[in-house]
């Protein structure tokens, strides 16, 4: 809503300056979005009336006029604008005016002949564009009259951000209300009084929709001139309010409704047959707007309508072909209460919105109706001519508020600050809100104009707005004190980042919707959730995977000549799940996914440089999951390397996976190296398990080293698994400490190291079991997967002669703790 | 006698000249050692008269005590100068920088809400989660804004397609996160059915949400998070003074200035919305807003079973990008969405 200040100054006058009023109504709940002033600070500019215009004589173009500027003396200014003539009252800037941009005038010689002064265009004065020639004023304006009070110049403009709540504040007069209210000041309403019929005709209404439309008034004006010029008063107070001025027929229309809040259309009476219906579209039925959209309507669209077609959607816009033109003589006013209900969403439906849509979907004072269409009758006589016929009403039901009950100490437990009934009172007083009493309770019936006070709580805000939110305390809260749970079976999200931050990725926060190929590429997901309006394509599809935004974020660095990235997501995942919720048929995990490329380690002295690996990423994933076991097992994935990927068990669970990206898509997406990452459920890294304690032994463990040869292709995991489940009770841990392949060791093997901690909490193992041959190891070499998969062997130094990377290796030997 | 002290002389200024420890004890032998001299000096003792031999003897232990002295004072001083040759060359350029892994970082977003949860958390604030693919009824309709509702159009929503390529039906992105507000007061509800009378809900809820808005100061995605207290006694007057502290604490400034200015949300009565303004700084003195707030709607309760004449309470929701951006200095929401390491690293 956008309006001039000294319009609603004209209603309604409070002592305090622009910012105050802005303050005003902003802390009253209308917002002031924007101020803007009419126009830039300049002064000494007057009207001037040009008695005469002569030729310059020795310049073409100027012209030496002369200029009475109201003070006796008759002034000569020259001038170059073409459109200066005798007769014409313009802008004239006396010497010693200061124009926009600090421009001061004097007087001066311009080619030989003295001017006393300039005339300004309206570009000159910054108060609009026209530049083409100067500012013609109306006839009316007295000469000397100084042009910011003639043109009305230290207006300011005002935009209010109005909640949906407040419709009675889409006017002048409602704001005037408002402000009465708030400030005490009285507002003075226009004086509106019934004008007389002076012709016959008329025409019958009959409302077929009477829920949508229980209200309906029209009457004819005949002999109107509708090429009259609309008044400069009227024409500047719509232009200030940001509504164009088009003709007087429809100035006039949006002009009461900018005054008084009540949207009006008038038709071409010639151009109309018969009843006018207020009636629900048909089937199929179209319609040709003003601006000129052709709709098919659906059944839920209120229309005017005469006996042949349909003439105006109903409180959102009039129809072209029954709309008025310059050529119209005879016009049919209509001024009309729709109900919200049967208004609300239909315009947005088909992708507009219009004044009277936005007015009536937020409830239009339906007791200002026919007053509405007096005061427009009243400006179209007097602007245009013409003779009008009696008002014809149509009515049926209309909304009936409801009496709400106010119980004083309800607004004192809701508020947190005591009213006594006086003051409540007197709230209600200034809000022109009628009560009656009951015991303590106020009963109050809300006005027409009012639709947003229906329960208690509307009161109760009434009360604190009119108060003052800033006059309600802020103490510190009171509550009953209990501590909030502290599970130790989980680990919180925050501690989980952190420690991924300590390992080197930085986090990153991406956009949920993704490019519709990053599903296919990275995810193979082919049940895709589309946006129904994304706002971009790029945009479009719900992410099943955080994997495409971190690809993209490494994308960028590297051209931003980032070349070691280590990045980490947490976030929502969106699947189709006719399973899923609990929005039905949607599955929506959080999911952590990290991604490290580049070396492994920042660049730094004293440290080989090496591209990150597998490995690098595995441990770190590991180090997210200890103390929970996990498992990994061979795996294809999409996105991945197929000899390099793996899934990721938890407790027998697949929760993710972990790989180098397939080198296709590294191709593809131009990544001078392959990235490496895992995707994991969030829940399996919040696992957490309670610690339980377990006696420390006081025997000093042994530790046997030992290596084995295996095939190549035997996945340490099964080996690990088969001795572990075959391990004696003293061995403590099986560790490998080295895999070695090449020389020594025969082509299509690998020679795996181990490390074995044993440990008895009664004995001394050194002591006794492996003080003989290898007790220990003998019962791991007895184990089935042993002998069935490698040649189990002692270890020994010259078994690894001419290794270019030996192990560390112990002598078998106990080591004493 | 003088030989002796001949003899100590020479064993000191021999063991002086040595320079290593095994030169030293090569010397020593020559005076201490089975033939060296002072041992050859104690050999001939026996060949004395018994009257010489005891003053003799005397002598010759007191010339041994010097040589021995002699010998341990060089062996220390060797020692000492081996160890400071040592300590010289095992001498670091204590300046070259440490190895190892560079550290990551949390987002700038993520500190912030950490905070928000832990300061709420101090006042005995649970933290909530909810679904981002959320139905209509618990965005909308449970929150007193059915369809055609006005207040709708303040939210540009997502809508998701269906699988036919229309607009599918009851389901959309959540525009804001008062939807688990709905969602967390109906498991609360469900909890505590049948007792006489029900714990208080003090809950936040962080959470990303949508709306179809991309400019320099709007993200199609943004964060939320919902703020709620339910009790027997919980007023307008309690929102205030929670939201004051909370700013105050959350931006370290006790000059903060706050203020509450009436507004309209379809879910709260009487509606709030909150600004506050810096006393210093660049932003000194102009009024931010920051959140939206109010007294929850008794249509909201009783959509999930509360008595809205036995409990009330209050709901807020803040932007914790706004609050990031204040509290950092940052001056585009959008980088927050870019994952610019240069801009990044700067929180870490």
């Amino acid at each position: 809503m956008k309006f001039s200040e000294s319009w609603l100054r004209s209603f309604v006058d409070p002592a305090c300056t622009g910012h105050e009023f802005s303050h005003l109504l902003t802390m009253a709940g209308l917002e002031v979005e924007e101020e803007e002033t009419v126009a830039p600070f300049f002064d000494q500019v007057v009207v001037g009336h040009l008695l005469a215009v002569d030729k310059h004589p020795d310049a073409d173009r100027l012209n030496v006029c002369r200029v009475d500027v109201g003070t006796g003396e008759v002034l000569q200014i020259v001038c170059g604008a073409p459109n200066a003539a005798a007769g014409i009252k313009v802008p004239c800037a006396l010497p010693g005016a200061e124009l926009p941009g600090g421009f001061r005038i004097k007087v001066a010689k311009v080619r030989g002949v003295e001017s006393f002064g300039m005339l300004c265009s309206a570009r000159e004065l910054g108060i609009a564009e026209d530049a083409s020639g100067l500012l013609v004023l109306g006839d009316d304006a007295p000469p000397g009259e100084d042009i910011r009070r003639h043109l009305d110049l230290d207006d300011r403009l005002l935009t209010l951000k109005l909640t949906p709540n407040r419709a009675d504040c889409l006017s002048l007069e409602g704001l005037a209300r408002e402000v009465a209210a708030l400030t005490g000041t009285p507002a003075r309403f226009i004086e509106v009084t019934a004008v007389a019929a002076t012709i016959e005709s008329t025409r019958a209404l009959l409302l077929d929709a009477p829920e949508a439309c229980p209200r309906y008034c029209g009457r004819v004006i005949a002999g109107v001139d509708a090429r009259a010029a609309t008044p400069d008063w009227m024409r500047r107070r719509l232009e200030r309010s940001g509504i164009r001025p088009i003709s007087a027929l429809v100035d006039i229309t949006n002009y009461v409704m900018l005054e008084v809040g009540q949207p009006l259309h008038a038709f071409d009476n010639t151009r109309l047959s018969g009843t006018i219906h207020a009636r629900m579209a048909r089937p199929a039925e179209t319609i040709l707007l003003l601006n000129e959209q052709k709709l098919q309507l659906q059944a839920d669209v209120l229309l005017i309508a005469d006996d042949q077609r349909p003439l105006a959607m109903g409180g959102i816009m009039g129809g072209e072909e029954s709309g008025i033109t310059l050529a119209t003589t005879e016009v049919f006013l209509e001024a009309a209460f729709f109900a919200p209900a049967a208004i609300a969403g239909r315009a947005r439906r088909y992708g507009f919105v219009s004044d009277a849509s936005h007015r009536f979907e937020r409830g239009v004072d339906f007791g200002g109706t026919r007053r509405a269409l007096e005061r427009a009758s009243q400006l179209v006589i007097d602007i245009c001519g013409g003779q009008a016929g009696p008002v014809s009403e149509a009515l049926a039901t209309l909304p009936v508020r409801q009496p709400v009950r106010l119980r004083p100490a309800r607004v004192a437990k809701v508020l947190g600050v005591p009213f006594t009934s006086e003051r409540i009172a007197e709230l209600f007083a200034r809000l022109d809100l009628s009560f009656a009493r009951d015991g303590d309770d106020f009963i109050v019936t809300p006005p027409s104009h009012r639709f947003d006070i229906e329960i208690e709580e509307d009161l109760i805000e009434e009360i604190a707005r009119l108060h003052g939110y800033e006059n309600i305390p802020s103490p510190a809260p009171q509550g009953l004190l209990s501590m909030l749970p502290q599970t130790e079976q989980a680990r919180p999200l925050a501690r989980v980042r952190q420690m991924l931050a300590d390992c080197g990725y930085q986090e990153v926060v991406n956009f949920a919707f993704v490019e519709e190929a990053w599903e296919a590429d990275f995810a193979g997901n082919d049940q895709l959730i589309r946006l129904a309006n994304p706002i971009a394509s790029q945009l479009s599809v719900m992410r099943s995977s955080l994997l495409g935004g971190l690809l993209a974020n490494l994308a960028s660095n590297l051209k931003r000549r980032q070349s070691r990235v280590r990045l980490f997501e947490t976030g929502r995942c969106f699947f189709r799940d006719p399973q899923g919720g609990p929005v039905a048929g949607f599955r929506q995990p959080w999911k952590l996914t990290a991604l490290a490329y580049g070396t492994a380690f920042p660049e730094q002295w004293g440290c080989a440089a090496r591209n990150v690996d597998f490995f690098d990423v595995k441990a770190d994933l590991e180090l997210l999951l200890a103390p929970i076991d996990v498992r990994f097992d061979k795996a294809l994935h999409p996105a991945l390397h197929p000899g390099r990927s793996a899934r990721v068990m938890v407790v027998g669970k697949a929760v993710g996976f972990i790989g180098e990206l397939h080198p296709q898509w590294q191709q593809k997406y131009e990544l001078p190296l392959p990235p490496v990452f895992f995707e994991i459920d969030l829940d399996a890294v919040t696992m957490a398990r309670v610690p339980q304690y377990a006696e420390v032994s006081r025997q000093p463990p042994v530790i046997r080293d030992m290596a084995v040869v295996v095939d190549l292709a035997l996945e340490l995991q099964q080996l690990i698994a088969g001795l572990a489940a075959n391990r004696p009770a003293i061995v403590r841990e099986i560790r490998l400490f080295d895999v070695y392949v090449g020389r020594g060791v025969e082509v299509g093997k690998k020679s795996l190291a181990f490390r074995i901690m044993m440990q008895d909490t009664q004995k001394n193992v050194a002591r006794s079991r492996s003080r003989g041959r290898h007790a220990a190891t003998g019962d791991l070499s007895a184990s089935g997967i042993c002998s069935a998969a490698a040649r189990l062997r002692r270890e020994r130094n010259d078994a690894y002669q001419g290794r270019t990377r030996r192990p560390v290796v112990r002598e078998g030997r106990p080591q004493q703790a | 006698m003088h030989n002796l002290d001949q003899i100590v002389h020479a064993a000191s200024a021999a063991f002086a000249a040595t320079d290593d420890p095994d030169a030293l004890e090569q010397v020593k032998a020559s005076y201490l050692g089975k033939s060296g001299e002072i041992t050859g000096l104690l050999k001939g003792l026996a060949k004395l008269p018994p009257d010489q031999r005891k003053t003799a003897g005397a002598a010759i232990n007191h010339a041994k005590d010097a040589v021995e002295a002699a010998l341990a004072a060089r062996r220390e001083a060797l020692r000492q100068m081996a160890l400071q040759a040592r300590l010289a060359e095992e001498a670091l350029d204590v300046t070259l920088p440490g190895r190892g892994q560079a550290r990551g970082g949390l987002h700038p977003v993520t500190r912030t809400l950490e905070r928000i949860e832990a300061l709420f958390a101090s006042i005995g604030f649970e933290v909530a989660d909810g679904p981002e693919i959320e139905a209509d009824f618990q965005n909308f309709t449970a929150l007193n804004t059915p369809a055609d509702h006005p207040a709708r159009s303040m939210h540009d929503t997502f809508y998701l397609q269906d699988e036919a390529g229309g607009v599918a039906e009851g389901v959309l992105l959540r525009t804001h996160t008062s939807p688990i507000q709905v969602r967390y007061m109906q498991a609360h509800v469900a909890r505590h059915a049948g007792r006489e009378s029900m714990p208080e809900i003090r809950v936040i809820a962080p959470g990303r949400v949508y709306r179809v808005d991309s400019d320099a100061t709007h993200s199609p995605m943004f964060h939320q998070v919902e703020g709620l207290w339910i009790g027997e006694n919980v007023s307008f007057a309690d929102l205030k003074g929670v939201i004051s502290d909370f700013l105050r604490r959350f931006f370290e400034n006790d000059d903060l200035q706050v203020r509450f200015r009436p507004s309209f949300f379809p879910f709260t009565e009487p509606s709030a919305e909150i600004d506050m303004a810096f006393m210093s700084g660049t932003l000194k003195g102009r009024w931010l807003e920051i959140a939206g707030c109010g007294m929850v709607h008794p249509n909201v309760l009783r959509h999930v079973n509360i008595d809205p004449e036995k409990y009330l309470g209050f709901a807020f929701g803040m932007g914790p990008d706004r609050l990031t951006m204040l509290r950092y200095g940052v001056n585009d929401l959008r980088l927050f969405f870019d994952g610019d390491l240069r801009f990044l690293r700067q929180f870490v």
